[in-house]
């Protein structure tokens, strides 16, 4: 009972965190004091201060405008490789429960081979092959994410597939497509959005892990993980580089945790963590 | 127990096949000619069509998929295109810090996950309780290399107690190489550290409601002897699925940690060969690490098998 009354209060903070970002996100050219990109050579490494309130990295540039564009990065490689990840996993699924057979065995094996390797290694990989940037970071992680919706979404459809409503359905003569989209489909979706919404912190947190390497969005560009690898050579003189994206970041991951679980509750109570 | 090592390597072998089939069609998803993405700043086109033709790039897909196939089962990985040697030489330099960083990070993690989760479930709902699952929320949330650098801010920069970068052998030099790696293995544990407690503490919590705790305590069994002969032996399964599950995690954070803390080891070696576009390199040791990746799952199932028998059976 505690727990679960320590996650109600949890969740409008993750929610106040969610909309927050999501704020900043679409209004970047209006909350930002100044230009993410304009360089200040005379004010480089400055302190944090009222005219640079999260104060200013090695070429004079300001943190906090750079923290708010950067919101833009994170949460858009979150949200759209999740959701190039549910989509496409989705329909692996629904294709492999649904065909049963070569089909199953072929579309399961290629995501037990996908899962074969460490996330960010593939990631790493395909973003290498791919070309540094946002797009390559998105089909990167939408890859890396595909299997788990894919396992997901076969196994609803293996259950839902038994059902009487569906034999009905079968019996009247509805072809497949149209059990597929009428009664499957909407039957196995919430465990699709749950997983969607607890997926979304982790993709934010590999996107930021991506950029922090290199491989993520190019320099100009805000990136908080990008961001945060160009603080680490000043840390001695100037660690509030790395303190505004890296709490930016952290704060969001934490946010989207509680959203998640929030919504994990709602949508599916039994798997509602009591203990 | 051989028949479940059996089944598991028969499910394997198909995995292995598609595993090969994706590293072997990583080359050919570069937008363009690789030849051109790996000789970027070269201008020779003598060299350029040698490059194509010492890797069959200028041969019909299926023929060079066989080629590469046929030298991957004689053990030939490939050769790194920077330093023309071949890619298990390369690994096999690099493969003992990634190994140590390894193991002490998982000992860091675990030294700090089973006291915490214990006592989390024993005292549920307690400021201890809350502080535990407030530490696991933290670690879950914290990305590695964020926390590297506060731990360099910290103990290295401004406490300056320990070495911000670089490696020493803990084998040549013990005190040293420690000092080298407590860094980089508690950024990489700590990760770790956190999933374990959050799984321990629920699993322990499931336990403690199970009848055979309350008749272990009703025989007048201390409560010390409960948990260590009852609770903790049944809560340790989820324990080990989730240390099977988290290795992925543990080696792209070790990628990370090794990138961050400049430790010569098969992270960084990936790193290196990815921004020197050295794909035969790439290709090579992101096959080693699935094979090592698949290997590893493979004996935590097994681990499952050994530490419930019904698994066995099933």
């Amino acid at each position: 009972m505690l727990r679960r009354a320590a996650r109600a209060r949890l969740a409008p903070f993750g929610a106040a965190v969610l909309l927050t970002a999501l704020l900043a996100a679409l209004a970047a050219p209006l909350l930002a004091p100044h230009d993410p990109l304009a360089q200040d050579l005379g004010n480089t490494l400055a302190r944090p201060s009222r005219a640079h309130p999260l104060g200013t990295d090695n070429v004079g540039r300001d943190l906090l405008s750079r923290v708010i564009w950067g919101t833009r990065v994170s949460l858009l490689a979150g949200f759209a490789s999740v959701a190039i990840a549910a989509l496409v996993g989705s329909l692996l699924g629904i294709v492999a429960g649904y065909s049963g057979g070569r089909t199953d065995g072929l579309v399961m094996r290629a995501m037990d081979a996908v899962l074969s390797f460490p996330p960010l290694v593939l990631a790493l990989a395909l973003g290498a092959v791919l070309g540094a940037g946002l797009t390559g970071v998105l089909v990167a992680l939408g890859v890396v994410y595909t299997p788990t919706f894919a396992r997901l979404m076969r196994g609803q459809v293996l259950t839902i597939k038994a059902r009487d409503y569906v034999d009905a359905a079968r019996a009247l003569g509805a072809p497949g497509w149209r059990i597929a989209w009428h009664h499957v489909l909407p039957n196995a979706a919430a465990p699709i959005v749950v997983q969607a919404s607890l997926s979304v912190a982790f993709a934010i947190l590999a996107e930021a892990s991506l950029s922090f390497l290199g491989l993520g969005i190019q320099p100009p560009a805000a990136s908080w993980g990008s961001m945060i690898n160009a603080g680490r050579g000043y840390l001695q003189q100037a660690p509030w580089i790395v303190f505004g994206p890296g709490a930016a970041l952290f704060v969001t991951v934490v946010g989207l945790n509680f959203v998640g679980d929030a919504i994990r509750d709602a949508l599916d109570p039994r798997l509602r963590a009591d203990t | 127990m051989a028949r479940l090592i059996l089944r598991r390597l028969a499910a394997t072998v198909p995995v292995l096949l598609l595993v090969t089939a994706g590293v072997f069609a990583l080359l050919h998803l570069t937008p363009g000619d690789p030849v051109d993405a790996m000789m970027a700043e070269s201008g020779d086109a003598t060299a350029k069509a040698s490059l194509r033709r010492e890797l069959g790039l200028d041969r019909p897909l299926h023929e060079q998929y066989a080629a590469w196939m046929g030298r991957l089962l004689r053990g030939d990985l490939g050769h790194s295109i920077r330093n023309g040697e071949p890619v298990i030489e390369n690994v096999s330099r690099r493969i003992r810090p990634s190994l140590q960083l390894a193991l002490l990070a998982m000992l860091v993690s675990l030294l700090i996950a089973f006291p915490v989760g214990i006592v989390s479930a024993v005292r549920r709902n307690t400021a201890v309780d809350r502080a535990g699952t407030s530490f696991a929320l933290f670690g879950i949330c914290m990305p590695n290399f964020l926390l590297a650098l506060l731990l360099i801010f910290l103990f290295g920069v401004t406490l300056r107690w320990l070495p911000i970068s670089g490696y020493t052998d803990p084998l040549e030099d013990p005190l040293g190489g420690l000092r080298s790696l407590v860094l980089p293995a508690v950024t990489l544990g700590l990760a770790l550290a956190a999933v374990i407690t959050r799984t321990l503490r629920s699993s322990m919590l499931e336990a403690l409601g199970e009848d055979y705790v309350r008749t272990a305590r009703a025989k007048g069994l201390s409560e010390w002897r409960v948990i260590r002969g009852h609770v903790l032996k049944n809560a340790m399964i989820p324990v080990v699925t989730v240390l099977g599950l988290q290795l992925g995690t543990l080696i792209g954070g070790a990628v990370i940690t090794e990138y961050v803390f400049a430790l010569p080891g098969v992270g960084r070696l990936v790193v290196d060969a990815v921004f020197a576009r050295d794909y035969p390199l790439v290709q090579g040791v992101i096959l080693l690490i699935a094979l090592g990746f698949i290997l590893s799952n493979l004996l935590v199932d097994l681990l499952y098998g050994w530490i419930d028998p019904r698994i066995r059976y099933r």
